[in-house]
This record gives structure tokens, sequence and C-alpha cells, in this order.
């Protein structure tokens, strides 16, 4: 590897959230019955024509703007035509020469810092159908539901030097285009797929012959499936052997990618304008409004977290991974107060995160709504409750689901968690373990460190846990 | 009951008669499906005729206007020609590829005309997929001329023009790409009319070139074509290309009352090119003649120039079959239409498919529009034809500065015999020449009826006008009309009832 440079660039199809089909009324819910999802648009019926739906317009629009991007205010759909049982017109509709999204960059983060991945474009298309080659027999299924699902491929410049910077690029892509609310970022369902092109070249040399590797549909297969590529392409060259340009899939399995077809097997798309469809005219209303309606952009708001809040550039980050995320924050502190956003990002980091890893859900869906983490950060900020008291309160209202605001106390009160913070109480149980225990006293006093720690568990286990462990080792000290 | 010969009777007598219950609309239709039954076997208009649905259509109307209700257009019987989608009804194309796809939903077009009380008795043939100019390639047989059975009807909307021509409907639809409404209409005696691209909505309107395809009606007068554009034309929002133009009611001018010079200060700009090399004599004579007449409704001529019309025909045999090529795509044997019986894999099927699916004019534009669409030829052919089709259409715009229409004759000849062309496809094609403008240019443009050669066969003058200048347009036939009698001619029944 060494004495190699690595060239990558990706293209993303993001399939954008609108309930209905880039250019028919279809719904693009994913699960249905085949076919059941497939108007007569879709299924390419004698007659029928497409409609450009705005809403899908309107997503492209919102990217072009969160990306810094071109927004083309005439921009051209074109029919690239190839024959395939799942493409029912014989055509695909795309945007070839003129895309609604041209330019922009986009800022990822990885463990040598940070760098800015430009943008080519992004353009709208209708995705195909689905071909089932299991489960009939040596013969095809086709399923519609899919096709004409409508979709928005970002296309980046050779601008990725690594699969970290690859997959630190997708990673930032997906939380963005989920950010901004255009596309749900799904990839089991195939809601948001890369195709990476990698070459590789001596440093100072032209770009090597690249080969694209198709339809990575995790973080972790782009990975695995980039370090093999290199590899491949890299052992190909050192033994004397030439990279061949063509588009390569990538197996699970092995974690292997091979080859699918050539650059001569290469389809001639014979790509036109679609007549059925007039150029896309987008207004400048349009977009100023959409400009109007765009959420404060991951960036921005980190920068703010850090000024408002003077939270740590990496808690910020971490915090603005999606907008939930950062909603959620920003609800619980606007409840326990500005003082407390240290706290607050300490549980949503640590606890919270852990939880909803745990249980693979979203912090849209979690049981714990913002405004109960604020309560249960105030009740450990304010002594009630230890470190340990509030996670086992967190956990507990985890499992039972109780959203009420009385839940944390009732809890509290339940479970005997209430910290001792009472100084005449902690003091009875601090004279009684001293006089119970003279030898140990006896011990520090002579210069053993560890007999402290000794006497705080003691005095620990007789409050049953539940002493103040700070007010302890003040009253501990000053006794001794 | 005294039931009128349809062959001499326009749409608005018809409803005279309706309205006046001098016949139901039942006996009408039962009339006119006996007399296709009868005619079928000879002229081939008909790709299906559908008795049940016209009687049940028709009984539907007499129930309407025995209530009162209804229009100017309840009752009529008209015939649509078989690219436009009819639900529950077959919808062919005239292909082999289609010979038995029922279509499961109504073109816009037949939605309107339904919902204007017409009675459908049936489809009309046309060329395969409305590529040609004759009929001939339709894969149920040629269609004959009404006027000389041994000669084409002209294309590709046919059938319809003969249907109307026959007597056999007051009017019928048609579409048109590079003049398969005007032409037929010009060979057969008829008048036809090609309005503004996009005022007919294509939904459901089977696609042969999506740029140039505009829908419009075939009938016995300019005032029956005005009655059932007005049906037809309309905002559709299903269709992106359909333009945003109020409805206009196209009878407007007509409705008024003749003044003495009805067409006092209208400009008739007269293309050289129009008169030229190449149009028949007879053709020229029966068109000046035409002119004539025009003038003396006080219409004036002034010379105009298009000077890239010419260009036309080859700029046109480049565009409409590379929009088909793709268009034809669906027709794979995947979903619906032919599937060859036998094949090895999904190459060999959709090969075999479409092999056997179209014929020999459909494949001949397949191959030329996927050839100039090709990689290494696309900015050569196509791209290139774009940019004459600007000129073309830039010409029309400068002549239109100087006249309110453009007026020739629709084809430069009448009527061929029937195989004489289809041998030789240029020959065939130059016959669009003075058709093709309007299509590339997007401007209406309608047939009227001027005349007979010797040997019986009607001759047509073409009126091409600005955008919207349908009214306009349908006027001036209009008038000429009530001054001429070329479009009340009939032709010799043929069969019997």
């Amino acid at each position: 590897m060494r004495n190699w440079e690595i060239v990558i660039g990706l293209e993303t199809h993001a399939q954008l959230s609108t309930a209905a089909k880039l250019f028919s009324g279809a719904s693009t819910a994913f699960g249905a019955a085949p076919n059941t999802q497939a108007s007569a648009i879709d299924l390419a019926l004698p007659g029928t024509l497409p409609v450009a739906n705005r809403g899908a317009v309107e997503r492209a629009i919102r990217f072009g703007l969160a990306v810094g991007a071109t927004v083309n205010t005439t921009s051209i759909f074109a029919r690239k035509n190839y024959f395939y049982p799942d493409l029912p017109h014989g055509y695909q509709i795309s945007q070839f020469e003129q895309p609604v999204v041209q330019g922009g960059e986009l800022t990822i983060t990885t463990s040598a810092g940070q760098k800015t991945v430009r943008l080519t474009r992004a353009h709208l298309e209708a995705d195909a159908g689905k071909s089932l080659h299991e489960d009939f027999h040596g013969m095809s299924g086709i399923d519609l539901n899919r096709a004409g699902t409508p979709l928005l491929e970002i296309v980046t410049e050779p601008d990725m030097t690594s699969a970290e910077e690859a997959i630190a690029y997708a990673k930032a892509l997906h939380a963005l285009v989920r950010w901004i609310g255009i596309c749900d970022g799904n990839m089991q369902e195939g809601s948001f797929r890369c195709d990476a092109n990698v070459s590789v070249r001596r440093p100072g040399e032209p770009l090597g012959t690249r080969c694209e590797i198709k339809n990575l549909n995790s973080f972790r297969f782009m990975e695995k499936a980039i370090a093999f590529e290199v590899r491949r392409q890299i052992e190909l060259i050192e033994d004397g052997g030439k990279v061949a340009q063509e588009t390569r899939l990538f197996d699970p399995d092995t974690g292997e990618t091979r080859s699918m077809r050539s650059k001569e097997d290469a389809h001639d798309y014979r790509y036109f304008p679609d007549p059925d469809l007039p150029p896309l005219v987008i207004g400048e209303d349009w977009i100023a409004r959409v400009k109007s309606e765009m959420p404060e952009l991951p960036a921005a708001m980190a920068a703010r977290f850090v000024s408002d809040y003077a939270l740590p550039a990496y808690d910020a980050g971490q915090l603005t991974y999606s907008l939930g995320f950062a909603r959620y924050f920003e609800t619980a502190v606007g409840i326990v107060g500005k003082a407390n956003a240290k706290p607050v990002a300490n549980w949503m980091l640590g606890e919270l995160s852990a939880a909803l890893n745990r249980h693979e859900i979203e912090i849209e869906d979690a049981p714990i709504p913002p405004e109960q983490l604020a309560a249960l950060v105030a009740r450990v900020q304010d002594g009630t409750l230890s470190n340990k008291g509030g996670k086992e309160v967190f956990e507990a209202l985890w499992q039972n689901g109780d959203r009420s605001a009385e839940a944390i106390d009732r809890l509290i009160a339940e479970r005997g968690l209430q910290q001792i913070s009472d100084i005449g109480a902690l003091e009875t149980i601090v004279d009684e373990v001293l006089a119970q225990h003279p030898a140990v006293v006896a011990e520090f006093r002579a210069g053993k460190e560890k007999a402290f720690n000794s006497l705080v568990g003691q005095i620990m286990k007789a409050s049953r846990g539940k002493a103040n462990p700070a007010q302890v080792n003040e009253l501990l000290k000053k006794k001794l | 009951m005294s039931l009128p010969n349809a062959a001499h009777t326009t749409v608005t007598e018809l409803a005279a008669g309706l309205a006046t219950k001098r016949f139901s609309a039942l006996e009408l239709t039962d009339g006119l499906l006996a007399k296709i039954a009868a005619a079928q076997p000879v002229l081939n208009a008909f790709v299906s005729v559908d008795p049940d649905g016209a009687r049940a259509a028709a009984k539907a109307a007499d129930a309407a206007r025995a209530k009162g209700e209804g229009g100017s257009l309840t009752g009529i019987p008209i015939a649509h020609k078989d690219l436009f989608m009819t639900e529950g009804l077959r919808t062919t194309c005239s292909s082999k590829m289609l010979e038995h796809f029922v279509a499961p939903y109504d073109a816009h077009v037949v939605t309107a005309l339904k919902q204007a009380g017409t009675v459908l008795l049936g489809k009309t043939a046309m060329d395969e997929f409305a590529m040609g100019s004759s009929t001939e390639t339709s894969f149920f047989g040629v269609v004959r001329n009404p006027w000389q059975p041994d000669f084409v009807p002209g294309g590709s909307s046919g059938g319809a023009a003969v249907a109307v021509a026959a007597g056999l409907v007051p009017a019928a639809t048609g579409s048109d790409t590079g003049g398969s409404i005007r032409q037929p209409s010009s060979f057969c005696g008829v008048t036809g009319i090609k309005p503004t691209y996009g005022i007919c909505s294509r939904h459901g309107m089977i696609a042969f070139a999506s740029s140039l395809d505009q829908a419009g009606p075939i009938a016995r007068s300019a005032e029956d074509c005005a009655l059932l554009l007005t049906a037809m034309a309309g905002h559709d929002a299903r269709d992106a290309t359909s333009l945003p133009h109020p409805k206009e009611d196209y009878r407007r001018e007509l409705v008024k009352p003749a003044a003495a010079k009805p067409l006092a200060g209208v400009r008739v700009g007269l293309p050289e090119i129009f008169f030229g090399d190449g149009v028949d004599a007879l053709v020229v004579a029966a068109v000046e003649a035409a002119l004539a007449e025009l003038r003396a409704l006080g219409a004036v001529t002034v010379p105009v120039a298009l000077p890239n019309i010419g260009y036309s025909v080859p700029i046109y045999y480049v565009l409409a079959p590379a929009e088909a090529s793709s268009n034809l795509s669906r027709l794979d044997g995947v979903r619906y239409g032919h599937r060859a019986a036998r094949y090895t894999d999904l190459l060999d099927m959709y090969k075999k498919s479409r092999a056997e699916g179209f014929g020999d004019e459909v494949k001949r534009r397949v191959l030329v529009g996927t050839y100039v669409l090709s990689h290494g030829y696309y900015d050569a052919y196509y791209l290139k034809a774009q940019k004459v089709r600007r000129l073309i259409a830039d010409d029309y715009q400068a002549a239109f500065a100087l006249c309110d229409v453009i007026l020739g004759p629709t084809v430069p000849t009448t009527a061929p015999r029937l195989g004489t062309q289809s041998q030789d496809p240029i020959k065939m094609y130059l016959n669009d020449i003075f058709t093709i403008g309007a299509n590339m240019a997007g401007l209406p443009a309608m047939s009227v009826p001027c005349g007979f050669a010797p040997n019986g066969l009607p001759i047509g003058l073409q009126l091409q006008g600005p955008y919207f200048s349908e009214a306009r347009l349908l006027n001036i036939a209009h008038r000429f009309q009530q001054v001429t009698d070329w479009h009340r001619r009939a032709p010799k029944e043929v069969g019997h009832a």
C-alpha cells in the first residue's frame, strides 16, 4: 500500500421521502405486496404520461441549498434507454446534461481532521422496479412497487483518498439528507445506497483506470468493498497487470468484489431530452421560499452549541449527528438551563445513546422524552440522586415507559434512592463507623492513605449506598 | 322516422334532428352500425366496432335529451382512431403488438367526448402506430379510399377520414404527427384540424413522437370540427405538455352572421414553395380557384417565405423516429402486448416478440431512431435536427408578422394508387412536405376540401395559423364552405346495408 495513492468518488442514490412517486401518484411506502403500488404510469401502460412531483423537486432544491450548490433554474429530464424487465418503459427518466443541482461541497471529519469533498452534481431520477430471481423455479418475478420512486443521485468529485474518507463522506451525507428531511436514510430498505468509483495511482501520476462498485448499502460493506478493491488493483498492477474499466459487485459473503460488466459491454443509453416533460423551471421565488424554510444546518448548529452552551467541539459534533438528537438536547437544556448543558450532553452521549443503540431505535422513538431526561439531570445535579441512582432511574424509566413528570420522584421514593445529604444524619453515620473501626483510623493516622478509602466504603455501606459521596469525603477529612 | 344520410349530413344538422326528435340517437346509431357492417368488407375503415356499447350510449343520450339535458353533441355518433385508449375496448394502434390489448382507462379526449354525450361506434384503422401516410401499414389490412377503392385513403388517420367520407360516422378523432389528420382529410375530401400543440391532452393517446403528436377532429365541415374541438380541447394536469390555455368556444366566430365580405382584412400568406415544382398542376389549379373565392370574401394575399421548410422532411425523419424508438420500447412483451410463443432467454424473448409484433415500417423507424440517438451520432443527427426545427419555427414566426394565415395545398398530389408507395418509403415521406412544418413549430393547421381531380379523387387546401389561431382558421374554412360545396359531396355508397 505504500507509495500508492487511492482516488475515490462516490455516487449516492438517496430515495426522496415523498409520499408519491416521481412521475405518478402511486405510493412509495416500503414493504407492500408486490405490484400493489404501481399505477398505470409505473406499469408504462400505453398512453400514460409522466408529470413531475413538485415535492421531489423541492427536496432537490433543499439539498442544493444545504451543500451550497447552484440550483439550476432550468434543468432537463432525459431518457436513459435500455431494456430490462424491471424497467417498464424501456427507459429510465433521469437528468443528464442539465441536472437540477450543480456543484456544492460537504465537510467531513476523519482522524486526520476536517476535509472538504466537492460535489459535481445532484440530479433527479426515477428508480427501477425489482427483479426477483429466487422462488420462481428458473423464472424471474417482477415487482414494480419501487418503479418510479424518486431518487436524488448525488455525485462527488474524486476527492476522497481512503476508505475512511469515503465512509466519513457517506456518513456525513447520510446525516445531512436526514437532517434536511429529504430522505429517511434507511439503508436496509435501500433508501440510501452508494456506488464507489475507485482507482489507484503512484503519486504524481495521472488518474488510474477506475472500477465502479455498485449498490453498497451499508457503511461496513462500503469499507470492506473499497479496501478489497484497492488491494486488488494494487496487487494487479504490481504483478504487471492492468486495471480494466468495469462495473463490479461486492459480495458481502466473501468480502470480495467481482466483475459485473466491462466497459465494452456498457450500454449505449441513447440519452435524449424526454419529450413528455418540459424543461424543469424553478423560479427564484421558489428557491427563496425553500431557503427561508431550511432548518439550521448541523455545522452551524454545532458551532452555536460551542458558543452558547460552552460545550466541547466534540460534544457539539456528536449532538448534531441528527436533527432529532439536536432538538432533544435543546429541549432538555431549555428546561434545566444552560448551566446544566454539559451534564445533559453527558447523559445523552452516554446513557441515552447506549440505550438507543442497544435497542436499535431512533431518538424520536425513545421512551424517555427530553422533558423527563431534563428532570432526571436536575435531580442528579441537585444532589437528590447519585450518578448511580440516576442510572437506575434512567433504566427503570426506559423499561416502564412512564413518560410523566412525576415518574422520577415516584421511582426515587419507591426504590429509596434519595441520597443522604443531610449533614446531621451523615455525621451520625460517620461517627458510628469511626467508633467501630479504631484500628483503621489508627492506620490512616499512621500515614496509610488506603485506609481512608476503606472508611469511605464502610460509611457508604452503612448508609446502604445513599450517602452523598462528596459530603462523606469532606466530613471524613474534617473528622480525621 | 326519417333517418338522414350521414354522408351528406353534418353534426350540426344531426344535432338539430335529434333536438327536434325527427330521429333518436338509437335510430341514428343503429343506422350507422348497419352502414359500417356493410362497408367494412370493402373499406376496412374500422378495427373494432362496439354495437353494444354504442347502443347503450345512444339510449343514455336519448334519455338525457328526453329530460331536456345534454348539449349539441349529445347522441352524436363518433369513432376514435385506434390509438386513443378506450376503457374496456380493444386499443390496437393497428398493430399485431396490441392486437388483443383491451385498454383499462379512457384517454382524456375520449373522456371529454363521452362527457359531451357522443356515442362511440368503434375504433378506426390507422397506419401501424401512426407511422405512415397511406394506412397500408395496418396489421388489419389496407383501408380503401371511398372515392376510388383502388386508391389509398392517406394516413395515418386513414380509417377516420374514410369513415367520415363514406358517411359511416359524421365525425371522428384523429391524431397528427406530421400530417396524419390533414393528409387523409385531403385525400378523402373531408375537413380536419390539428390544433396548436398542447391544446388537446395526450393523456391516453398512444405516443408515436411525443413532441409532435396532437389530437384533433375530422368531420364533414369546419363548423363540425369546431364543435368537436371545443369538447376535446382543454388543459389536463395529467399531460405535462398540455397548455394552461383557457377553454375556448371554437364556433364563436362561425356563428356570427355572414357579412358581405366576412374575410375582409384577412391576410393570406402564400409561400412560393407551396406552389412550386413537384406540386400537381391540377392541385395548384384547385387551390388557386379556392384563393379566388377567399379574395371574393374579402381576403387579401401576400407572398411569404418559409426558407427552411424544405428541410422539414429530413428533420422529421430524424426526430420522429428518435422519439418513437424510445416510446415503443415499453412494448417488450413483458407486461402486455404480443409475446413470442417460444424463446430461449430474455434477449431472445425481446427480439422475437418485437420482430413478430411490429410491422416493417415500425421496425424501419425504430432502427432509424435508435441509430440517430446512438453515441457518436446524436450530435450530427438529433441535435442538428432540433436546431433546424427551431429555424423552421422561426420562419413561421417571421411569416406571421406579414400574414394572418398561410395557405397552400395540403398534399402536392391527390391520393396515390394502393401499393404504389409502400415500396418506396422516401417518395411516401415526401408527401408530407407541406404538413410537417406545422408539427415542427407546434402550429394549428387544417385541411379543407377544395376540388376534385378528373379521376374523382378529392383535393384539399391547407390553412396554417399562429399559435391558438384555431378559431380564425376554422372561421376562414367555414366562410369558404358557406360559398362552396366541395365538403358536401359524398362518394358512391359501397356495400349493401
